[in-house]
């Protein structure tokens, strides 16, 4: 399925030059060494002003839970449902979390803790798009 | 005159503040409501303003305080449903020219100043004290309780109303387009429906604790009874038709696990209060009902959506708030009207109150027993967002009427209404008030 097109702003550019190198990075707080999605202008812990950074994360994760969309609201993605929409953990932060429609997986069959790993995909203007995709074993 | 939002000093946000200081000294008297409809037809005497000064002059009437008597007005400013005026769709002049308006053509159509409110209820004379309670009732309410309790004003009143376009809600837009933002692309790219991230959270309440999206069933066919026997209500009003649990489980998916039923269905609708010191409150129409608290959470989540664990955490929290500063416990809820809409959600706010004593994993247990208005442990009384249409006031509404006797057909009879609990809307993130029939 093809996502909505990408127009990087000030804060998200890093992130989205960093998926066009297929390079996962996540904001981190110098200051208190914390990471951070989404991106923020401040660290959400720190009073104003702490300084913030992009971070190059492993790519690995688990699939902490999903839905089943029916009724997308994204216009493009509307000839794709139902689809898989999963929250993924990140290894190097079980905290954070990023989304997948889980590129393989069949509609409803997740498997909800099974490990995944990052994959970049072409978006409708060609930005690439972290994705994810569970690890056989 | 310029309304200012209100500061967050005015709202109690953290645990350990003891008994709220103006405990059972400020209270709500009169109600009035507007009349809901699906979407706004395009007539002037529809729009969101006029059915909000519908709204706001049955409550004055409803509380029989003379107009010049009020001093104060608490507005909701936002009134959308996720509907928007869309960009170039040229402006309804007729309608505009039906009113005072002011210098935003949109107000009193897809949104609401309390200027514009003062500017065609001329009867309000005396107003010296404005403020907006951003987002919902319950935010609003807070403001309200807290301004009458510090003097700011003695007769408020409080509105919060909401506007509904032709066309399918949060459709237009970005949605629409081939490329969005960077930032808002980091969340929105993937394309959650508004539901998506309280089904996430059902989702892993039913994995942790065993649970089914069967076992709403009951909690979806009392809300809609309730609905059913309030006449302010979308359904009542409009569609008076039963939610049995056949047709429930039967509904279309949303975001799975959330269905059609699960999202409350966006309305035209303003509901109003009027406020008093409890004093003034002892000359006016009808029983007051005293404010015993009120509370609030602005927890975020750490990313992108709340965790089951990060839900529990805060709504537990949130019920501590809630006794402390009221000075009671969950033994004294006479009945709950937390919020529902959506639906998969009611259960964390019950959890986190501890109603009847249900700890966390058991509140879809508890809809299997006998939740209605005649049992001995009433659940959303009012039928909520479920039962008459996203307004996020009917849980309010009920509080005021139940404690006041003058519920009608939902009235409780299977407990004395004594104390009700009401507010939300999330689990993280939220404003709830305690009201009681009596101020001590
Ligand atoms: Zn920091």
């Amino acid at each position: 399925m093809t996502k909505q097109g990408v127009e990087p702003d000030s804060l998200s550019q890093p992130f989205w030059d960093a998926a066009n190198e297929k390079r996962l990075v996540i904001q981190n707080c110098v200051d208190c060494d914390r990471l951070q999605h989404p991106p923020s202008d401040s660290c959400r812990d720190c009073d104003e002003g702490a300084e913030l950074e992009w971070k190059q994360v492993s790519g690995r994760g688990t699939i902490y839970n999903y839905g089943v969309v029916h009724d997308c609201p994204v216009r493009l993605l509307q000839e794709d449902q139902p689809f898989n929409l999963a929250v993924i953990m990140l290894d190097d932060d079980p905290g954070i979390q990023m989304y997948s429609h889980l590129p393989g997986v069949p509609v409803d069959e997740v498997p909800v803790g099974a490990a995944v790993e990052v994959i970049f995909e072409p978006s409708a203007n060609g930005q690439l798009v972290p994705e994810w995709r569970v690890i056989e074993d | 005159m310029t309304t200012p939002t209100a500061p967050d000093s005015m709202y109690r946000n953290d645990e350990g503040l003891g008994i709220w200081e103006h405990r059972g000294k400020v209270a709500a008297v009169g109600v009035g409501h507007g009349p809901t409809s699906r979407r706004w037809d395009g007539r002037a005497e529809t729009c969101v303003g006029a059915i909000t000064i519908d709204a706001l002059r049955k409550a004055i009437d409803d509380a029989g305080v003379a107009p010049d008597q009020i001093d104060g007005l608490v507005v909701v400013p936002v009134t959308t449903t996720g509907a928007f005026w869309e960009a170039g769709k040229p402006l309804p002049m007729d309608v505009i020219q039906s009113f005072n308006q002011t210098d935003d053509p949109l107000d009193g159509i897809a949104k609401l100043s309390a200027e514009w409110l003062l500017a065609n209820m001329p009867e309000l004379t005396n107003v010296q004290f404005t403020m907006y309670g951003p987002g919902c009732m319950s935010n609003a309410l807070n403001v309200t309780a807290q301004a009458v309790g510090d003097g700011l004003t003695h007769t408020c009143l409080v509105v919060k109303s909401w506007h509904n376009f032709e066309g399918r809600y949060y459709q237009g837009g970005a949605n629409a387009g081939n490329a969005i933002p960077g930032t808002p692309a980091i969340t929105q790219l993937w394309g959650g429906p508004a539901s998506y991230s309280t089904a996430l959270q059902f989702a892993e309440y039913c994995r942790r604790y065993g649970k089914t999206h069967e076992m709403m069933a009951p909690f979806m066919e009392n809300s809609r009874r309730n609905g059913l026997r309030f006449p302010e209500g979308y359904w009542a009003q409009h569609r008076p038709e039963e939610l049995i649990p056949e047709d429930y489980l039967a509904s279309r998916w949303i975001a799975k696990p959330a269905n059609l039923f699960d999202n409350d269905i966006p309305i035209m609708m303003s509901g109003a209060y009027l406020f008093s010191t409890a004093e003034r409150a002892q000359d006016m129409k009808q029983k007051p009902v005293y404010i015993l608290n009120h509370a609030s959470s602005n927890t975020r989540p750490r990313s992108l959506l709340p965790t089951l664990d990060e839900v529990e955490a805060d709504t537990a929290r949130t019920g501590r708030k809630i006794y402390e500063g009221a000075g009671i416990s969950a033994d004294d809820l006479s009945f709950e009207n937390m919020y529902d809409g959506f639906s998969l959600f009611h259960q964390f706010h019950l959890e986190g109150l501890g109603y009847r004593g249900i700890k966390f994993g058991e509140a879809l247990d508890f809809y299997q027993t006998d939740i209605s208005i005649e049992g001995p442990n009433p659940v959303s009384p009012s039928g909520g967002n479920v039962g008459s249409g996203r307004s996020r006031v009917w849980m309010h509404t009920d509080c005021i009427q139940q404690l006041q006797g003058r519920a009608g057909a939902r009235q409780v009879t299977g407990v004395k209404p004594e104390v009700g609990v009401s507010g939300g809307p999330m689990p993280l993130g939220g404003n709830y008030t305690v009201w009681s029939a009596s101020p001590d």
